[in-house]
């Protein structure tokens, strides 16, 4: 299917933004080929349509930011806040992504094939997030519902304050944040791993191979004797 | 003078002023039960305030305006710095955030129906934004919080302005938590959390951390909606001239300085109380900030934080403030501690005007809670009505005042129409004390 190109390095970045906010009639079905971002912040936020957009290069902060329905691929590496409350569609960073990949995101499926930085998934709440690599310290800081499945490690502070958001960690975990526990993976838990890892390309990779992480729930009510938690 | 060996003169029993009733009532309360008091509302200490400047009415030397024929402006253009449809308010009083979840939905629809009614503009909260307030509500400002609670770009994209939450006046620095009695079925979906726990909101944004990166956040709000919006930065009150320089810098349309008078829905008693500053020590750094930045009226003001009456009203904006928001004084006027409910109030041990436990959900008025039969005491209509009166008393008391001083606009007022009665108000305000010429500390302000 022929694309439509946009060169940033020759069309100002709210002019993009702007033709990628069409209606739908416009825009469904459609593959946007984006040249030159050079690192640019907010490439691709708000989108709303069945759009197919291509990043070639490197993206700053917000790249796809509060994305719905469209599909975007940023063929480098990201800054932070990739995704950043996405509410549907599929965002996919072939590089690597800075800090709160991902933060806040309530639907659709963020895949990072690189590692994550810090607070990857902080304030989680329904979406799906697969990383390839590793995920910084403080990762799923007060997640609320949603997946998040790290082929790698992750750093200190996993899960701190969690609510129902489930972690599948195939590496080390440096540290459990606070009220954040091992669980045992079931029939439920296994099916929808299984499903992130074929859908973010990794179905070669064996579910059992995965830890799951969730709340303990002793923090649900403010309760003095769990104050050193806080 | 009859001899009277074994009666002793007694001295009248001498309460301690450090250690008052009040005070004394709190350490046996920490006593009892081991946690820290939590409750709405703003600072209620005595605090320098508004109260304590007057203005000079026109006399010989300035000119007054005819009371019932010569017009005097009260509205006001906000966002017209950067979005392409900024906001036209009939009146200077808005109406701050409040969310659904602290408020009910009756309640909220109560604040679009009076803000509607005299064209002024509603805010929503933690929690989104409901198709009731949305409805009702004809200038609607969505928050932007660190929480994040009910973020959708669709309401983004609905709302006529955005404001971004640093903090608030109440408790800069600190988040928020809605206990789980609030947490009915409702709000609990929309804040994506099981119903009936307590529920914590963050206290610095997920994804992004200091100024520079607040600029992009901006940015890439801006870019989502368009560069339609006005976007707002609130922020509480505690280092006005650099909180406020930066949002300028940061590119927001509109900045929300919010006292420490200014209320919440919950928080420690400790923190509402002792972190912050009052509005009147706030409001002339935030304007000094503007003017140094060549930005002032640009970049518009709102303030808030124990704004009561159209005298206030017509103190913060001759203090450089473009407008200003209301939100305890908005409760009040649909029913708040209305000592109509004083039985009800005793059933909670306190009294009307006392009440403050906002955050465990029995509000007899109807209006702080998420219980079913308490709202239905609630009358959205008839609290809209209120409101919508009570704005209007605002709004005219304040042009009663302007008139007096000669000024055809609310915002022809100036820092020169007023004096203050306190050496603290007129150190803060930068008015001179009354009768003087001095104002404290001028000289190396």
């Amino acid at each position: 299917m022929e694309s439509i190109k946009y060169d940033l390095a020759k069309t100002p970045l709210r002019e993009v933004n702007q033709f990628l906010h069409s209606d739908a009639s416009v825009l469904n079905g459609k593959h946007i080929d984006i040249q030159n971002p050079n690192g640019a912040h907010n490439i691709a936020v708000g989108l709303k349509s069945e759009a197919k957009v291509k990043i070639h290069g490197h993206a700053g902060y917000y790249a796809a930011g509060m994305n719905q329905i469209a599909d975007v691929t940023i063929e480098g590496s990201v800054g932070a806040g990739v995704a950043e409350n996405m509410m549907s569609g599929r965002v996919h960073v072939k590089g690597f992504a800075s800090n709160a990949a991902g933060a806040t995101a309530q639907g659709g499926l963020l895949v990072i094939d690189g590692d994550a930085g810090l607070r990857c998934a902080i304030s989680l709440k329904g979406a799906d997030i697969v990383v390839g690599g590793s995920v910084g310290s403080f990762s799923a800081f007060m997640a609320q519902a949603g997946n998040l499945v790290v082929l790698g490690d992750a750093g200190e502070g996993l899960g701190d304050s969690i609510y129902e958001a489930r972690l599948f960690v195939r590496g080390k975990v440096k540290s459990l944040g606070a009220d954040c526990e091992v669980k045992t993976m079931g029939p439920e838990e296994r099916k929808i791993l299984v499903d992130l890892l074929a859908r973010s390309g990794h179905s070669d990779v064996s579910p059992e191979s995965f830890t799951l992480y969730g709340s303990a729930r002793t923090l649900y009510h403010f309760n003095v004797a769990k104050s050193g938690a806080y | 003078m009859a001899d009277t060996p074994n009666k002793i003169p007694q001295t009248d029993p001498h309460q301690s002023a450090t250690f008052d009733k009040l005070t004394n009532s709190q350490i046996r309360r920490a006593a009892a039960t081991g946690i820290y008091d939590i409750r709405g509302g703003g600072a209620k200490r005595k605090l320098p305030h508004f109260d304590d400047l007057l203005f000079l009415g026109a006399s010989v030397s300035r000119y007054p305006l005819e009371g019932y024929r010569e017009k005097c402006g009260t509205d006001v253009v906000l966002g017209t710095r950067f979005a392409k449809k900024p906001i036209h308010l009939k009146t200077p009083v808005t109406i701050a955030g409040m969310s659904f979840g602290a408020l009910s939905a009756p309640a909220k629809e109560a604040l679009g129906r009076g803000a509607g009614a005299v064209g002024t503009s509603t805010t929503t909260g933690d929690g989104g934004m409901t198709p009731e307030e949305r409805g009702q509500s004809k200038t609607l400002v969505y928050q932007y919080l660190p929480s994040r609670y009910g973020m959708n770009p669709d309401d983004l994209r609905k709302a006529d302005a955005i404001e971004v939450v640093v903090g608030q006046g109440a408790k800069p620095g600190g988040g928020g938590m809605l206990l789980g009695q609030k947490i009915s079925a409702r709000v609990a979906k929309m804040r994506c959390l099981p119903e009936g726990i307590d529920q914590r909101s963050a206290c610095r944004h997920p994804d992004w951390t200091g100024p520079d990166d607040l600029e992009i956040k901006i940015a890439e709000i801006r870019e989502i909606t368009d560069w339609e919006k006005p976007i707002y930065v609130k922020i509480g009150a505690t280092r006005p001239y650099f909180d406020v320089a930066l949002a300028v810098k940061a590119g927001a349309d509109v900045v929300v300085l919010d006292g420490m008078q200014g209320g919440t829905a919950a928080t420690q008693e400790v923190f509402i109380e002792h972190v912050g500053i009052p509005i009147l020590a706030a409001i002339r750094p935030a304007v000094q900030a503007l003017q140094d930045l060549g930005m002032h009226r640009k970049v518009q003001l709102i303030v808030s934080g124990g704004i009561r009456n159209g005298a206030d009203v017509a103190k913060a904006m001759a203090l450089g403030a473009d407008a200003v928001a209301i939100g305890t004084a908005a409760l009040i006027a649909m029913g708040d501690n209305d000592p109509a409910l004083e039985a009800e109030y005793n059933k909670l041990g306190t009294t009307a005007g006392a009440y403050d436990d906002w955050h465990e959900g029995r509000d007899p008025a109807g209006i702080t809670t998420q219980d079913p039969e308490l709202m239905k005491r609630f009358d959205p209509v008839k609290g809209g009505q209120r409101l919508a009166n009570y704005l209007t008393v605002m709004t005219m008391e304040a042009q009663v005042i302007a008139r007096a001083c000669g000024k055809s606009h609310l915002h022809n007022l100036e820092p020169e129409d007023l004096v203050a009665l306190t050496l603290e108000a007129s150190a803060m305000a930068k008015v001179p004390l009354a009768g003087t010429n001095w104002i404290p500390g001028m000289d190396k302000f």
